[in-house]
């Protein structure tokens, strides 16, 4: 078959759509987006019907897909680290649930921070929840994982996890495709109470799950795991997904005087580790995000066999590993290009000129000034960039919908007025239950709902919240001459002022909703309109 | 043979169109490819750059190594700096004159070109100006692909290709445009050398 040169996001898409899912579920995040956003755009998903509208958040994505598993069909299920935690309820009892139709839990982790505010390791969540994860490490590896995953899924009536890292996510390479297979018919379970997990029924579950356990592990050992051997026994390496290529690029000729064990899939693969454990005189394991696979070896009271990792020092404790990093932990020299001038200085990410969040910053900055700095909670996405020179006009950004629930805590504690920022697509993905919190409360708040009709930061998918906003506000009991809806433009700056200043002076809830397109997305729309024109 | 590229610039200015050119164009020249691309915040205005791997074998790591990149192509002068300890000793700097200044604290451009030319090897264009003296200024991109097309060890035809494959749904008339600032971009080079 044809290769194609595809990201490891497009290669996991890819599989999905091959291997027969019938939905992919999924809330937009860094580095997983483009998965959903594949399968969005291929007119061969279309053709199959496959679902893919965006979910409200991680956790509906979660559910939906368990829905379709439930009715037999494959889902497959795609979010960013962070996601699995608002997923986590979902995910965590999906595995004591089982699965009917395959389902595939794909965490995208961002070791580094590239894009996020922690970087959790998703491989401590396939523990927690004790079902088998796979983790590629190139983009072919990923593809055909897919495959192999939805079938253990099956095989074993249980939800599997895949986990990835930024750099496999948004890294291109050659994928060879396999023949694809049909989508599943509905088909309920063949016990229609094992999806109900009622305490007697769910303590036989999680015995079957337990039992499992041997299983699991079996196919670890059988399936992707590969154990090389050689001859200098003074050390074994243990590299887990993608590490593995920071090791075989420090080895231009391949040839690695150590034993290797490749580690692609959990639980553990125990024979393998046992093996390179038994034979060589102490372990260097490499592994992206915590070390995970270095603590369970090493134990707690470290007695064993000398284990060199990120926890002893021979690899920095945080951060994504390197081919650098790697060949340092080697111990081999490390030859890097001359230094960075002095005079190159830092320039961080800021929000777009013309952008509607400039503007509305620039209001409440004023607005406040009354009251003091210091009492602006916040959320994620592009307005996260308003805590930077030249607005600092935020006080937080902790979690996906946070920024209202926070600032009615502050209110609580007597810091009123409080205010929250959030966006459109984040306030449908969890800020509208913390809205009801202060509404129930007659919290002393105001709400700003930026609403730029899109999900921004991950590059302009659709919203959830679009054209639905003021009504999900009434709706929670927000009064009604307290939502105020304004345009953010600098030539209205006067007139927004003086909305923000009486809602600010309000004692209750009020929400204002600073309304006005994405500039990009609006860029986008014009020169498509435009270059329609030029084409007619 | 390999040929390793860190490709520079600042979000939005569109670094993954000349990733994609070379992309296509060692693919069809039978070559192995990794490239690594930045996604997600940075895109708003931030640094950005992608590692552009090409080799007849196999290529292990997603990442160049520090200290073993044969060339940094750049879209904006004080961004091809940033990246000098990825360099080899004896690799080139490509990079754009127009500085793209979007920070309070930009350095004085006059200095920046200073730093540029004590690296060894190096080609400093105006590509900006050129592609608006030939009437398309979004053209900038593939001039500086072409003033580092000779030292890319692929067919220059391949690259037009693939400039072709890649504008064609724009029209005739953006392909023309592209494939003429790549003539342009390869020109200067060959005089400059």
């Amino acid at each position: 078959m044809q290769k194609l040169l595809l990201l490891g996001d497009e290669a996991i898409a890819q599989a999905a759509i091959d291997a027969g899912i019938s939905g992919i579920y999924a809330y937009p995040g860094t580095p997983s987006t483009e998965i959903t956003e594949y399968v969005q755009h291929s007119r061969e998903a279309r053709e199959k019907k496959i679902k893919s509208t965006w979910s409200a958040n991680e956790k509906t994505a979660a559910e939906g897909a368990i829905g379709m598993s439930y009715a037999g069909k494959r889902a497959m299920v795609c979010m960013k680290h962070v996601g699995l935690n608002v997923a986590a309820d979902a995910f965590i009892n999906n595995a004591i649930t089982g699965a009917n139709g395959g389902i595939i839990y794909l965490a995208a982790d961002d070791p580094s921070m590239h894009s996020s505010q922690n970087e959790q390791d998703s491989r401590f969540f396939g523990k927690f929840a004790m079902i088998p994860v796979l983790e590629p490490s190139n983009q072919q590896e990923a593809y055909d994982m897919v495959h192999y995953g939805f079938d253990i899924s099956e095989k074993y009536k249980t939800p599997v996890m895949m986990r990835i890292t930024t750099r496999l996510a948004h890294s291109r390479a050659g994928v060879v495709r396999k023949p694809s297979r049909a989508q599943n018919d509905i088909k309920l379970p063949d016990d229609l109470r094992q999806f109900v997990l009622l305490p007697a029924i769910a303590r036989k579950r999680y015995k079957l799950l337990l039992e499992n356990q041997n299983k699991f592990e079996k196919e670890s050992e059988e399936n992707f795991t590969q154990y090389f051997d050689a001859a200098d026994k003074s050390m074994g390496i243990i590299a887990c997904g993608i590490a593995y290529n920071y090791l075989m690029e420090n080895y231009p000729d391949r040839n690695i005087p150590y034993p290797v064990l490749k580690i692609n899939q959990y639980p553990l693969p125990r024979k393998q580790v046992e093996k390179i454990m038994g034979e060589c005189a102490e372990i260097l394991v490499l592994e992206d995000g915590y070390p995970i696979v270095e603590e369970m070896i090493k134990g707690f009271l470290s007695k064993g066999l000398k284990i060199k990792g990120r926890l002893d020092g021979t690899i920095p404790r945080d951060g994504e590993l390197n081919p650098n990093i790697v060949a340092g932990a080697l111990g081999m020299d490390v030859k890097i290009g001359k230094d960075v001038p002095s005079l190159v200085t830092a320039r961080p990410p800021s929000l777009c000129k013309g952008c509607p969040h400039i503007d509305s910053y620039m209001a409440l900055n004023e607005a406040i000034q009354s009251y003091g700095t210091g009492r602006v909670f916040s959320d994620i996405g592009c307005y996260t960039l308003g805590a930077l020179k030249p607005y600092e006009s935020i006080n937080s950004c902790v979690d996906m919908g946070a920024s209202i629930t926070m600032a009615k805590g502050a209110a609580d504690a007597g810091l009123t007025p409080a205010i929250a920022v959030i966006g459109d697509s984040t306030f449908t993905h969890s800020g509208m239950t913390g809205l009801l919190d202060a509404v129930n409360d007659k919290s002393n708040i105001t709400v700003l709902i930026l609403d730029n009709g899109t999900t921004g930061m991950t590059g302009g998918q659709d919203s959830s919240a679009t054209g639905k906003i003021e009504d999900i506000c009434k709706g929670l009991g927000v009064e009604e001459n307290h939502i105020r809806i304004i345009k953010p433009l600098r030539n209205k700056h006067e007139e927004n002022l003086q909305i923000y200043k009486e809602e600010l002076a309000y004692n209750g809830v009020s929400v204002i909703i600073p309304r006005r397109e994405c500039i990009v997305a609006l860029n986008k729309k014009m020169r498509a309109k435009f270059s329609q024109k030029e084409k007619n | 043979m390999k040929i390793d590229i860190i490709l520079a610039g600042v979000g939005g200015q569109g670094i993954l169109s000349i990733a994609a050119t070379i992309g296509l164009a060692a693919v069809d020249a039978g070559m192995y490819l990794k490239q690594a691309e930045v996604h997600g915040m940075s895109q708003r205005g931030g640094d950005v750059q992608s590692h552009l791997r090409l080799s007849d074998k196999e290529i292990a790591s997603d990442l160049i190594p520090e200290g073993k990149a044969d060339m940094i192509i750049s879209v904006e002068p004080m961004e091809s700096l940033r990246y000098l300890p990825m360099l080899s000793p004896d690799g080139w700097v490509i990079t754009n004159t127009k500085p793209f200044v979007n920070i309070p604290n930009y350095p004085d451009i006059e200095q920046v070109m200073n730093e540029i030319a004590k690296t060894e090897k190096h080609i400093t264009i105006d590509a900006d100006k050129m592609a608006s003296d030939i009437g398309s200024p979004k053209s900038a991109n593939m001039i500086i692909l072409g003033a580092a097309s000779p030292f890319l060890n692929i067919e220059f035809v391949k690259l037009e290709n693939a400039i072709r494959f890649l504008f064609k749904n724009k029209g005739e008339e953006v392909v023309n445009k592209n494939i003429e600032a790549l003539h342009l971009g390869r020109n200067y080079t060959e005089k400059t050398l």
